[in-house]
């Protein structure tokens, strides 16, 4: 044990793995609302309830049917991104030709649907879900105490994050998605499908809520309104990175996601109102938001 | 931003301003015969989400701005209303007053921060600033937290009339709101009005044509939270009582409910949209978790289907401005 700042090694690392891990959890949701925002030109407002919907598939999977965590990692954001494209083709599509804000309406109402469903048949109390079996435990740093999960959750959402990256800017199929959100009529025309394109991008968008959903699942309560919660935090992360860019999202997320932790550990009050202190300043600094452009 | 322009009612024709006129007397005959029909309070509550409902209306009906963050002033106004006729002891019209004081500055400082960007950044930033000040509410002190300062009370207004009576404070509420809905009217057949509507066709143009656009939008963003204040202010009254449920997103997500409801951009959508939704929720009280999902589905069928609202509809079938 030792002391930096007058706080002991222990609790300054713990907040800050606590941070990171909360900084997972905006990284993955704010790359999601990117992607979708990027394509279809709409506020997911039900991003936080599809991320509920994700833990508490997992957590029906595994009390219904008996299965376990690892599947549930593949099984749930498939699940959960088919939702996705089927809200989109029976809404979303409908609204192509409508403000943008008819998105963010109409997703919202969707949010209070799924919330209350759950709500209903789940009350507002949390439901438990185990961490995983081979990941229980953790292992000591000599500086502080590493649960195996929560590194676990760290290293795969870094992968996932990067990996979304890769396959948007370093791909064929993201170069063609690249082109239809620049500029949809042009890349009709050269035959490329643009409204499937649009229903896979929402229902991949969704997908990874669901995922983040189960990641979220044995560190967090599974309970109804988990998604409000996090959602209104993720849009004033997704105001202070701008949605120009989906490197700007990820490292956005996880920076606040430390800055939050550092926070708790010296200003405890001010830690859930910071980030919306942090939107308040870049707005006036850089109103366009870190990475963003000014539409 | 060409903001909700398809949802705005019939164009503006001066020869059919009458229906205007005719609306407004069936709307105060109704609110002076309501009380003896309908609970007192049930048309209180009503009246005073109308007027809530009328302010948001201003920013989202005229200026095309979404603020998805307006119980921030609905619910601090009230907790400020109620804080200072209980704990300083104010009579009710003052502390009407201190409440709606308080929501024309935070909605100075939020105006301040949210018209920087518009559109769906516009929503994001004000829900997010009002989920702020939702924590804030849950932490301090003055709101009392969880219990939210209750037993508020009425006093005599103006040192005379006992509001106690639930006739008295029926009409004051009713004075109040109807000067409300007057001064929102004033306001949108003003220039500046039109000012605020040629910036929700084309902001470029309006500032091609030298109007500080964003000192407009301020202006307007800074009236409608007053507005609001005001409405939740004596809500704070009626009920006795100021809590975190007036402040919470779900409260602003009801206002826009009730504006979509009943017509945005409308002059008497948002009274209409905000009695068919109290109403709508008095009867489905029973149901519990029920409402969060009948709320959303109205919600989706209203921007699928009838975007033009209650009262849109309306006035779009008989050809009149309402």
């Amino acid at each position: 044990m030792f002391e930096i700042f007058g706080i002991p090694s222990q609790a300054l690392f713990g907040q800050l793995l606590l941070g990171l891990i909360n900084g997972s959890f905006y990284a993955l949701l704010s790359l999601g609302l990117a992607v979708i925002f990027g394509m279809l030109n709409i506020i997911n407002f039900a991003h936080g309830a599809q991320y509920m919907m994700g833990a508490f598939v997992a957590f029906m999977l595994l009390q219904y049917l008996g299965i376990g965590y690892w599947p549930a990692l593949v099984i749930v954001p498939i699940l959960v991104g088919a939702i996705g494209i089927a809200i989109e083709r029976l809404f979303l599509q409908r609204l192509q030709k409508l403000d943008h804000l008819y998105g963010l309406i109409l997703t919202f109402g969707l949010a209070l649907i799924i919330e209350g469903l759950f709500r209903n048949y789940y009350g507002s109390s949390g439901q438990p879900y185990g961490v995983p079996e081979s990941l229980q435990g953790g292992r000591n740093l000599g500086f502080m105490f590493l649960p195996n999960y929560r590194a676990w959750v760290i290293a795969f959402s870094l992968l996932v994050c990067f990996g979304t990256w890769f396959a948007i800017e370093r791909t064929r199929l993201g170069s063609y998605l690249r082109a239809a959100t620049e500029n949809p009529t042009l890349v009709r025309a050269f035959g490329i499908n643009v409204p499937r394109m649009m229903t896979l991008t929402y229902g991949f968008g969704v997908g990874l809520a669901g995922l983040a959903g189960v990641m979220a699942a044995p560190i967090y309560n599974v309970s109804p309104q988990m998604g409000s919660d996090i959602i209104i935090v993720v849009f004033a992360v997704v105001v202070i990175g701008g949605m120009g860019s989906i490197m700007g999202a990820i490292l956005t997320g996880f920076t606040l996601g430390i800055v939050e932790g550092l926070t708790k550990v010296f200003f405890p009050e001010a830690s859930n109102t910071v980030i919306f202190a942090i939107m308040i300043i870049v707005l006036f600094i850089r109103p366009a938001g870190l990475f963003g452009r000014l539409a | 931003m060409t903001a909700l322009d398809n949802a705005t009612a019939a164009p503006a024709r001066r020869e059919t301003d009458w229906s205007i006129a005719v609306a407004a007397a069936a709307m105060v005959v109704f609110l002076i015969a309501a009380p003896f029909m309908l609970y007192p309070v049930f048309v209180m509550k009503a009246l005073c989400f109308a007027l809530f409902a009328c302010a948001f209306n201003l920013l989202i009906g005229y200026v095309g701005l979404v603020s998805f963050g307006h119980a921030l002033f609905f619910g601090w106004a009230s907790y400020f209303a109620a804080y200072s006729a209980k704990a300083w002891g104010l009579q009710p019209e003052l502390a009407v007053l201190v409440g709606t004081a308080a929501a024309a500055m935070l909605g100075l400082i939020a105006g301040r921060v949210a018209i920087r960007r518009q559109g769906i950044y516009f929503a994001m930033i004000t829900l997010a600033l009002a989920q702020m000040m939702y924590l804030v509410a849950l932490r301090v002190k003055m709101t009392g937290g969880e219990d939210g300062i209750q037993g508020v009370l009425r006093g005599r207004l103006f040192g005379m009339f006992d509001l106690n009576n639930e006739m008295t404070m029926y009409v004051f509420v009713l004075a109040v709101a109807l000067a409300g809905f007057f001064l929102i009217y004033r306001i949108i057949n003003s220039p500046f009005g039109e000012v605020l509507k040629a910036i929700r066709e084309n902001e470029q143009r309006a500032i091609s044509l030298g109007y500080k656009t964003d000192d407009y939008k301020l202006v307007a963003f800074v009236l409608s939270a007053t507005l609001a204040g005001l409405a939740g202010s004596l809500k704070a009254l009626v009920f006795q009582l100021a809590s975190l449920t007036d402040v919470h997103w779900t409260m602003s997500g009801e206002v826009v409910l009730m504006t979509l409801v009943g017509g945005l951009g409308t002059v008497f959508g948002p009274v209409v949209g905000a009695f068919l939704i109290v109403a709508m929720e008095n009867y489905l009280a029973a149901f519990g978790q029920w409402v969060l999902v009948i709320q959303g589905a109205v919600f989706v069928i209203c921007v699928l289907a009838f975007q033009r609202g209650v009262v849109g509809e309306l006035a779009a079938r008989l050809h009149v401005r309402l």
